[in-house]
């Protein structure tokens, strides 16, 4: 199958290779796919708390040529946009920017559902967080009852 | 020294045709163009002669007691065809069961399929897991209602050799008929229809440097003799059995093959086996966490390495290393996005199936092309590892199969 120009440049350049600390409450992780499907990826962001902007984006992905272009894609995009702008991110976006063909398509569903996923896990996370001091700052209030 | 590129490893698929061949077929297009079938003028004559000669020089290569047991098709998906519908419809009213195995070619696969639906009974051998069937499943898969049993020499994706002179010994005992694929094996192992007791067999010139577009079917013509009725209608070409004007040049230049490989086969065998061997070692000292699929020698063709790195997938790997000639059990890579059949058939893990890849070297191949080759693959695994969720997991010490994956 011959692939495009812009899928070969993210394949032999991909840009946000790496790895950030999932158990850092400011970093969201998604992953997605399945070994026994042939495409797994990580997608992670770590979001500034205060304003709710992307601030950097890493990703792994084990998967074919398309898959890793549109995750690196993906991490570049969704880089200095608010996590709602993130949310409104539409897998039709990939495919366009990287001229998939009809059986890569999956490639870029995954790279959508990648990153809802990371933007959920660090929701969760903060909601967590906020739980919990509120629970700490409720504690902290009852013995001055 | 970085050889010519790209590098062709797919042997297996194709092979050039060799240079020897191509010379002795060219005045087949040209000022020997006639029409074997036409009797009447020195032109079909010479045609005709030149294709009963390339018939002598396919059987010898067979070890078929006469010519006349050759007949010559498009190629090994006819022969796989007419052997296998041609023995079910004739001896439909003997029985109908035919035996098979999971990890046949296509070619033989629909074939049955098609039959099933026409009413037959398929029984379709689990292999074990490098690929083999053994002359016990095959005699207990043997009913009053056999009429056949079609397996391959050796399979195409993991080069697994089945024991076909063993399991020919109970077909004859049963008085069963027995359909060899061939097209992978023949050239490159052992192979002869007389003592392995072989009924019919499928070749393809193209798999065995020469032309693409001819094959032939072996049917056998005494003890016993074979009978097959024909797919297509029409004049009547090769005693019957498969009707249409004969590609002269075509089987000229699979003649040539034949007899090449009659007098070469050991030699390139050993050439192939010795480079194979090298790659194997090469990936082998410097990767972790690589998985062989199929047999190991001598039960796996000499050019054949079919290699699973893991946390690699297999169409990611082929584009790293675009200039290599090679294939993948990927899902990626067929149309169906399902992984090969024939590694999950072996009972190989999907992921390892999706991160599979065949060299298949040949005759024409060279040390330092392996070399090239080899150093390129271990780069592009180690530069895809570190891109790979999988594998840092697996550097963690998480087992990925205890993971909640949701397939998609």
């Amino acid at each position: 199958m011959a692939y495009s120009e812009k899928v070969i440049e993210h394949y032999e350049h991909p840009l946000n290779v790496g790895t950030l600390d999932k158990e850092d409450p400011t970093v969201g992780t998604g992953l997605v796919g399945a070994p026994a499907c042939g495409d797994v990826m990580r997608l992670q962001i770590r979001v500034n708390p205060e304003t709710n902007v992307v601030e950097d984006a890493k990703f792994k992905t084990f998967g074919c040529g398309s898959a890793i272009a549109s995750s690196s894609l993906v991490t570049e995009w969704v880089k200095g946009k608010t996590i709602d702008e993130a949310m409104a991110l539409k897998n039709s976006q990939i495919v366009e920017e990287l001229n998939l063909p009809p059986v890569k398509i999956h490639c870029s569903v995954l790279a959508e559902d990648a990153i809802k996923s990371a933007i959920a896990d660090f929701r969760r996370k903060q909601a967590e967080r906020k739980s919990k001091d509120a629970s700490v700052a409720s504690q902290s209030v009852q013995p001055q009852k | 020294m970085t050889p010519k590129l790209p590098i062709y490893m797919d042997n297996a698929a194709t092979t050039p045709c060799d240079p020897r061949v191509v010379e002795a077929m060219l005045p087949y297009f040209t000022e020997k163009f006639g029409n074997a079938a036409s009797r009447s003028h020195s032109f079909g004559w010479v045609g005709e002669e030149a294709v009963e000669y390339a018939r002598e020089q396919v059987a010898t290569l067979l070890g078929a007691a006469s010519e006349k047991e050759i007949v010559f098709t498009s190629g090994a998906t006819e022969s796989d065809n007419l052997a296998i519908k041609g023995v079910a419809n004739f001896y439909a009213s003997k029985g109908n069961h035919i035996i098979t195995c999971k990890t046949e070619h296509k070619a033989v696969l629909d074939t049955c399929k098609r039959l099933e639906r026409q009413g037959f009974v398929v029984t379709y051998l689990q292999p074990d897991q490098q690929g083999r069937v053994t002359p016990d499943d095959v005699r207990n898969a043997i009913t009053d209602k056999t009429i056949l049993v079609s397996l391959m020499l050796a399979n195409n994706e993991v080069g697994t050799v089945h024991p076909i002179a063993e399991i020919g010994k109970v077909t004859r005992e049963k008085g069963v008929l027995l359909h060899c694929d061939a097209v992978q094996g023949v050239g490159k192992i052992e192979f002869n229809v007389d003592q392995m007791n072989v009924d019919l067999a499928s070749i393809s010139a193209h798999k065995m440097y020469g032309p693409k577009g001819v094959g032939a079917l072996y049917v056998r013509r005494s003890k016993p003799r074979v009978r097959i009725v024909a797919e297509m209608d029409g004049g009547g070409h090769e005693r019957g059995m498969r009707s249409g004007t004969l590609n002269v040049p075509g089987i000229v230049g699979f003649g040539k093959a034949c007899a090449l490989a009659v007098k070469e086969w050991r030699q390139d065998a050993a050439h192939s086996l010795a480079l194979r061997n090298r790659l194997r070692d090469k990936l082998w000292s410097q990767l972790e966490m690589i998985h062989l699929n199929g047999a190991d020698d001598p039960a796996r063709v000499p050019g054949n390495l079919n290699v699973s790195f893991s946390f690699v997938e297999g169409e990611a790997m082929m584009m790293a290393i675009k200039d290599v000639a090679v294939s993948s059990g990927s899902a990626c890579t067929s149309a169906s996005l399902e992984p090969s059949y024939v590694l999950r058939a072996l009972g190989v893990d999907e992921e390892l199936a999706h991160s599979s890849i065949r060299f298949c070297l040949g005759k024409f191949n060279t040390e330092d092309e392996v070399d090239y080759v080899a150093d390129l693959v271990v780069r592009q695994v180690v530069r895809l590892r570190e891109m790979s969720p999988l594998y840092e997991m697996h550097k963690e010490g998480i087992d990925i199969k205890s993971i909640q994956w949701a397939a998609h």
